[in-house]
């Protein structure tokens, strides 16, 4: 393997470490449900995204590359879908979102 | 440098696991929950990768699929109170 898709796989990885670590951080620290969803949110796209693009660099063309995109397209489907429906469900038992709170001054 | 990417996503996983338990509603527990699956896949590629039996995805396959269904049904429970709840037969979401 070249040493170009080397560093470029490793920096990749970092990156998704890095933002793995952000979402999850985003999770406990954030005050609300929906701006909880937001942070997980980074963990779905940016960090698993980019964790599997330095696994497919590192895995180069093989069976092991195509179940990564797989994988890849079940996070980019399954993500919003599961957010979507935990939105709903919040709206539908009254949970309002923090601003709405505040903007009636309560 | 997997070592790095396993470390940081089972630090993830603590902080994820720490929302599960303390969450004040049941829909930040689901969320948690949800993270928690995506994370366990990703820790499943990585330790993949740095046992060099890259057969583990298809284990991360099943358990995303796995994930997604478990996540909705729960949801499902918690807004009809009953997983067989038919919408186009009820009075409507």
């Amino acid at each position: 393997m070249s040493l170009v898709v080397e560093i470029a796989s490793w920096i990749s990885i970092l990156l998704g470490s890095a933002f793995t670590l952000v979402g999850a951080l985003g999770l406990v620290r954030m005050p609300d449900i929906f701006t909880r969803m937001h942070a997980a949110s980074v963990t779905d796209t940016a960090g698993a995204g980019l964790l599997i693009l330095g696994m497919i660099l590192q895995a180069g063309f093989s069976l092991t590359a195509l179940k990564l995109v797989i994988l890849l397209a079940l996070f980019v489907f399954t993500g919003p879908v599961v957010t979507h429906a935990l939105a709903q469900t919040c709206l539908h038992e009254k949970i309002q979102p923090l601003l709405a709170r505040e903007r009636r001054g309560e | 440098m997997f070592y790095a990417a396993a470390g940081a996503i089972l630090a993830a996983l603590v902080l994820a696991l720490a929302r599960a338990i303390k969450g004040p509603s049941v829909f930040d527990r689901v969320l948690a929950g949800n993270s928690v699956g995506v994370l366990a896949i990703l820790l499943l590629a990585t330790v993949g990768f740095l046992t060099g039996r890259p057969d583990f995805l298809d284990i991360g396959l099943t358990y995303g699929l796995l994930n997604l269904i478990g996540t909705l049904a729960v949801l499902k429970f918690f807004r009809h109170g009953d997983l067989a709840y038919d919408v186009d037969e009820g009075e409507g979401p």
